[in-house]
């Protein structure tokens, strides 16, 4: 579960076919930078859900 | 010399510079420690917590050059130079998983250097040679990138000269952190990067508001550069190109793989208190990759705001001088500045201690005692970074970033013995140096073109692939079919319960 949810991240983050478009656009943004920069806190959300989860255990 | 100097910008550019310079004398006495240890003035005593240390690797990892270069690269081609954002996202799992194994042991153990992990895992101290050297090699060139971001805001506060005299400023503010980097060790470069964050952070908030404030909003700035790209053709634009896709992929991940086995960044990562604190900083630290991100938007409101420069280097200053006030310009440009000296710092000092550490004990004097370690260690990072000062005053600058270039694929190549070797011990020192081997030949040739020195090739016509990447993955099936035939006989001074935490044996 712990490596599942860091995965995911990467995955996402390197799929870049997925996001490299123009549309849809968000505040003016082209998706290609808004997607990659929304990534960012998401990954963090990610690897924060792999430590809480560690921690229980 | 001075007579297109921005007075107001300048004023507050030294005066920050003056802060900087007093605490990092000054840090010689916080959490004081005995600085005749290599442990304490090379790793801080390891008693950063997860706040000090979140500020340390942040400072550390995104350096000034890096927020004059992102932002070049996007100026220059748009959409391809923001790879540093998927980069900057995957290090961070990797961070969270490997690196407190990597801190627990070298606890553990009192190891303070990959090449003493590397030693002691696979007992070869030629492995440990070539891990130690390649940090070393690659470390330096980072180092005078450094000077570069430096140079180009003092060149944008409106100081020149001819010949020596240009560089008077830029030798005048290395000195000062030579010296104080002697003497305080990482913590200098940890109390100051307080400083150096909060003035970064501070510089892009008030950019990504103010900027396209004045520009008509993001969907103008986003407009105009599409403008710049279709009039410049080319492989350039705010989408990749299909042919970019592979390239910005494996670039990502092969500099993802170099980042934290640079010396610098496990000096950063193995001054932390605990492995929890690693952990944490793994959540927190993306942080800088947002702001990392909307630094490489600079670049396209450059166009936005007709910036035109021959030198995309140049697009960050000179966009802060149109912008902004000049004492806000000056305020921008000290924090690129005093971005410059914490890693600068902490280079020098990561491959201080790797030189000490891996090739001088082991090779020229195996009876030394840790304060001979310090001793040696404080005088290696002057003579470290006076060769970049060197470098950077008498080659031209292309060749710092040509060497950089290098040096990310050369970095790579140690991945899989530091990295491998947190989990098994199944591969053997010997089969590993040659794949490091194998991997530091074909990497650099790859990347040798008559015209000029290149980032990736063309493994097949619809592949093209990062050069670090490919080369690693041939260093990993020579290291693993050698394994298979050199068993290794060479003793193994960890235990697994040493990658898991608890506590230490020797301090």
């Amino acid at each position: 579960m712990k490596y599942l949810l860091l995965l995911v991240p990467c995955v996402v983050a390197l799929a870049t076919p997925l996001y490299n478009t123009v549309e849809p656009q968000l505040f003016g943004f082209p998706f290609f930078f808004w997607f990659q920069l929304l990534l960012v806190p998401l990954s963090a959300l990610f690897i924060w859900a792999a430590y809480l989860g560690e921690r229980r255990q | 010399m001075i007579e297109h100097l921005n007075w107001v910008a300048t004023y507050v550019f030294v005066a920050f510079f003056a802060l900087v310079t007093i605490m990092g004398f000054v840090a010689a006495r916080w959490r004081a420690g005995d600085l005749d240890q290599l442990h304490e003035w090379g790793l801080g005593g390891r008693r950063f917590g997860a706040w000090i240390s979140w500020f340390l690797i942040g400072g550390d990892l995104y350096t000034a050059y890096t927020v004059i270069a992102v932002p070049a690269l996007v100026y220059a081609v748009g959409a391809y130079g923001f790879f540093a954002v998927p980069y900057t996202i995957i290090i961070y799992p990797l961070l969270f998983v490997a690196f407190p194994r990597l801190w627990s042991v070298t606890h553990r153990r009192g190891y303070l250097t990959a090449g003493d992990f590397v030693l002691g895992r696979y007992g070869n101290k030629w492995l440990e040679l070539a891990i130690a050297l390649t940090g070393i090699l690659a470390t330096m060139p980072y180092i005078a990138l450094q000077l570069v971001g430096i140079e180009k805001v003092i060149q944008a506060l409106g100081f020149s000269g001819e010949g020596l005299a240009s560089h008077l400023p830029l030798t005048i503010a290395f000195v000062i952190l030579a010296l104080y980097t002697y003497k305080s060790g990482l913590r200098a470069p940890a109390m100051i990067a307080f400083v150096k964050d909060i003035m970064i952070y501070v510089f892009v908030i008030a950019a990504i508001i103010i900027i396209p404030a004045k520009l008509g909003g993001y969907g103008a700035i986003f407009d105009a550069a599409a403008d710049a790209f279709a009039k410049k053709g080319g492989a350039t634009g705010l989408t990749l190109k299909p042919g970019q896709i592979m390239p910005y992929i494996t670039l990502a991940i092969g500099s993802a793989m170099a980042l934290f086995i640079y010396p610098h960044a496990l000096t950063g990562i193995l001054s932390a208190s605990s492995s929890d604190a690693i952990k944490r900083n793994a959540i927190a630290l993306p942080a800088y990759s947002l702001v990392l991100g909307l630094i490489g938007l600079l670049g396209l409101m450059g166009h936005a705001a007709g910036i035109v420069v021959s030198n995309p280097q140049d697009v960050v200053p000179q966009l802060f001088l149109k912008m902004f006030p000049d004492w806000f310009a000056g305020f921008s440009f000290a924090a690129i500045a005093i971005g410059a000296l914490v890693p600068a710092a902490v280079m020098s000092i990561g491959a201080a201690n790797t030189f000490t550490r891996n090739v001088w004990k082991p090779f020229v004097h195996p009876a030394m005692t840790g304060g001979e370690e310090a001793v040696l260690a404080k005088l290696m990072s002057l003579i470290v970074k006076l060769g970049a000062l060197l470098v950077i005053l008498f080659v031209p600058t292309k060749f710092a970033i040509d060497f950089q270039l290098l040096g990310g694929v050369w970095m790579i190549q140690c991945f899989p013995a530091i990295i491998f070797g947190l989990y098994t011990r199944w591969f053997s020192g010997w089969a590993l140096l040659a794949g490091w081997a194998v991997g530091m030949v074909v990497g650099t040739y790859l990347a040798w073109t008559p015209g000029a020195w290149v980032p990736v090739h063309a493994v097949f016509d619809w592949f093209v692939a990062y050069n670090g990447l490919i080369a690693v993955t041939l260093n990993v099936a020579i290291s693993a079919l050698l394994s298979l035939a050199l068993r290794s006989e060479a003793p193994d001074a960890t235990v697994p319960d040493d990658y898991l935490g608890g506590r230490a044996i020797q301090a």
